[in-house]
């Protein structure tokens, strides 16, 4: 076994990292501010590791590469931001549909529109609805660190193929960028077999594989909705969350991905000044931890849901402990850039707040 | 003697294999197939005069025609 | 089935093994079922059907892999030359062939189809073109010619208004990493030669390595045309191929292709 390696690292080298870690051998990019590192990076990496690179001529022609890499059953990636991932849901829609394995970064800038190239959490929706047309999901994991860049997108390679879907790992501007030391843990040889059962590579002599999401026949699209959705819901085992002094706190701020991080040093702050609170981050937001969070919410414990956006994923929060406790909800606007201290007075007032 | 076969349930009527006939033998046949279309055949009268040319064969989108060419014979007719 | 040969005669014509045995849903006189068997006869005259793994598109030919017992992924619409580069980069020794219409590729796949010749992907493309939208019930295609009636240019395409027919095999033929380009049509034995003769070409110079093979079909769609198949096929000769010439636009593959 190969011994760990220490290097100093941004997130997106971080993601390009864990992909060639995790044996991919397709990248399909295109340039768009703040993930170009990752498509640079690896117009070289993944060549000189005997995989193939091409540029796409647009975000919607990388994610349909990428389908057809999925269908043969390599281990494939493309990423982007925001206003690219718009454009690849047409791609991850049929590749739900069609049960393709295949990997999408998307680190989330701020939008509508063209909105900046600052950080955001405004595709929190995207992400965990589907995204594009129809009725599917797409696992997402959400990193928080530079470390969890790595090992969430080696992560992310596995589940695909465990479940023949796509994954998405969601980061931001901040992760990005950012530069930290992260250990490049050795991970397993891709087995040769890896999707024998259904990818295409000529008939030879067996018979011929279709891979397709168009079903026609009466009864045929219903029946393999049936089965996507009892596929969605064996995905609930995966489910990921760090939980942060939660034992005696009073309140749980829940945040993902940067802002989770950011909430943290915030909660050390209130910490040392005796303040009762701790952290409840989400790391996998489809499926999202809402058992532990239930838990919590019947221990009497009071929530404040912080995001980069205008309120998302405190939905998910409200539903997964209603009945039980309701959540306040701090915002910061894409295009505004939160620090440590502008959490800790929401958050004390949400520590007041009657329960 | 050559011959053709059409298969009657793959064929729709479309009468493009009349079009292309040297020797003008496919018509529009008086039957019905399953599917409601109204197939072509051999006029009964003149099934020699087949040349065995697969020109119908290579027209019809159906893949409705079988062709058999009759070995020439040696030493000439 | 058909009867055995009998003494003294030899099989001249017969469905390939590749083409499924049953009937299509194409309407009477559709071209589709010609083209479909040029690809199916080629792909067994040179060996490929093991290795090949086709993408289909949208469009009439959707269920192309009901007819052509091949591997295959359906990519959505337009998208068919981008799935391919994906197969093509992914399993650099399998056939590859995408096989779409003039809506798909002519129009919302424009940027892919140009995009995929341009960087010389080692597949082949065939190009049915009908001059109309066929399964979404006859609307006005890229190729639609000036005056030809549709859905939704009931008046007749007009140049002022919609602009001039595309011409996919001129702008493809056209490009650095195309190494053959040609246009053949469907309407007679001749020109049904031609196109077999095409295709063959198309599929070599993926087969050799040397880059990207592209065939346009000039075909009929006599339900949306509102002719009869008879006088579908006569209006290829006498409307189409004077606006869409027959010939090779690009052929370098005796010149060992593009690097």
């Amino acid at each position: 076994m190969a011994k760990n390696k220490r290097v100093f690292i941004k997130g997106n080298e971080a993601v390009a990292y864990g992909a060639l870690a995790a044996g991919c051998r397709c990248f399909f990019g295109y340039p768009i501010t703040p993930q170009n590192d990752i498509p640079e990076f690896m117009s070289k990496a993944i060549v000189d590791a005997g995989g193939e690179f091409v540029q796409a001529e647009s975000e919607v022609a990388a994610a349909n590469m990428l389908l057809g890499a999925g269908a043969c059953g390599i281990r494939a990636m493309t990423s982007s931001s925001s206003p690219g991932v718009s454009l690849k849901q047409e791609a991850i829609s049929y590749m739900a549909g069609s049960e393709i394995p295949a990997v999408i970064v998307n680190m989330n800038r701020g939008g509508p529109g063209l909105g900046d190239i600052g950080p955001s959490q405004g595709d929190y929706y995207q992400s965990t609805r589907g995204g594009g047309h129809g009725d599917y999901r797409t696992l997402v994991l959400a990193p928080g660190t530079v470390q969890e860049a790595y090992d969430l997108t080696v992560k992310a390679f596995d589940l695909a193929f465990k479940y023949r879907n796509p994954v998405l790992v969601l980061g931001d501007a901040i992760l990005g960028q950012m530069k930290e030391p992260v250990t490049l843990t050795p991970t397993a040889k891709v087995p040769a077999s890896e999707g024998k059962a259904w990818r295409l590579e000529g008939k030879g002599k067996r018979k011929p594989r279709i891979i397709k999401s168009l079903f026609l026949e009466d009864g045929a699209l219903a029946a393999q909705n049936r089965h996507l959705e009892a596929k969605y819901a064996s995905m609930a085992g995966e489910v990921a969350c760090e939980q942060f002094q939660l034992k005696d706190a009073d309140l749980v701020v829940v945040a993902y991905g940067s802002i989770g991080r950011i909430a943290k040093t915030a909660i050390r702050k209130l910490r040392a000044k005796g303040k009762k609170v701790g952290l409840f981050r989400p790391i996998t937001l489809y499926p999202f931890p809402d058992a532990a969070l239930a838990k919590l919410a019947k221990a009497g414990k009071k929530f404040l849901t912080i995001e980069h956006n205008l309120g998302q994923m405190v939905d998910d929060v409200r539903l997964a402990i209603r009945g039980l406790a309701d959540s306040a909800f701090f915002g910061v606007y894409p295009g505004d850039m939160p620090a440590p201290e502008d959490f800790e007075e929401p958050i004390v007032k949400a520590l007041r707040r009657k329960a | 003697m050559s011959r053709i076969a059409i298969d009657e349930a793959r064929c729709k009527g479309c009468l493009l294999c009349t079009t292309v006939c040297p020797v003008g033998i496919l018509v529009q046949s008086p039957r019905f197939n399953q599917q409601g279309y109204k197939v072509a055949e051999v006029r009964p009268e003149d099934r020699d005069k087949c040349t065995g040319c697969t020109s119908c064969a290579l027209i019809c989108p159906d893949l409705a025609i079988t062709v058999w060419r009759s070995k020439k014979p040696k030493g000439g007719a | 089935m058909s009867p055995a040969a009998v003494k003294d005669e030899i099989l001249a014509f017969d469905r390939p093994e590749v083409v499924a045995d049953r009937a299509t849903h194409y309407c009477p006189g559709c071209h589709h079922g010609v083209a479909h068997r040029l690809v199916g006869e080629l792909l067994t005259e040179m060996g490929l059907v093991d290795k090949t793994i086709m993408v289909t598109a949208i469009g009439c030919s959707v269920f192309l892999y009901n007819y052509l017992l091949l591997d295959a992924v359906e990519a959505p619409h337009g998208r068919a030359p981008a799935v391919a580069t994906g197969v093509k980069r992914s399993r650099p020794d399998n056939f590859v062939f995408t096989y779409q219409g003039d809506g798909d590729l002519a129009s919302i796949g424009l940027a892919e189809i140009v995009h995929c010749a341009n960087r010389g992907e080692r597949v082949s493309v065939v190009f049915v073109n009908n001059t109309v939208y066929g399964m979404t019930g006859g609307q006005m295609a890229p190729t639609t010619l000036i005056g030809q009636k549709t859905t939704t240019c009931p008046g007749g395409r007009c140049r002022e208004r919609e602009g001039m027919p595309i011409k996919m095999a001129e702008i493809i033929g056209g490009l650095g990493g195309t190494v053959f380009a040609a246009r053949a049509a469907l309407n007679n034995v001749k020109n049904i030669r031609q196109a077999k003769k095409f295709l063959k070409t198309a599929f070599e110079v993926q087969t050799k390595g040397l880059g990207f093979g592209f065939v346009e079909l000039l075909s009929a769609c006599p339900t949306n045309w509102k002719m009869s198949p008879v006088k579908a096929n006569q209006r290829i000769e006498t409307e189409m191929i004077p606006y869409f010439p027959l010939g090779i636009f690009k052929d370098l593959s005796g010149e060992g292709g593009v690097c």
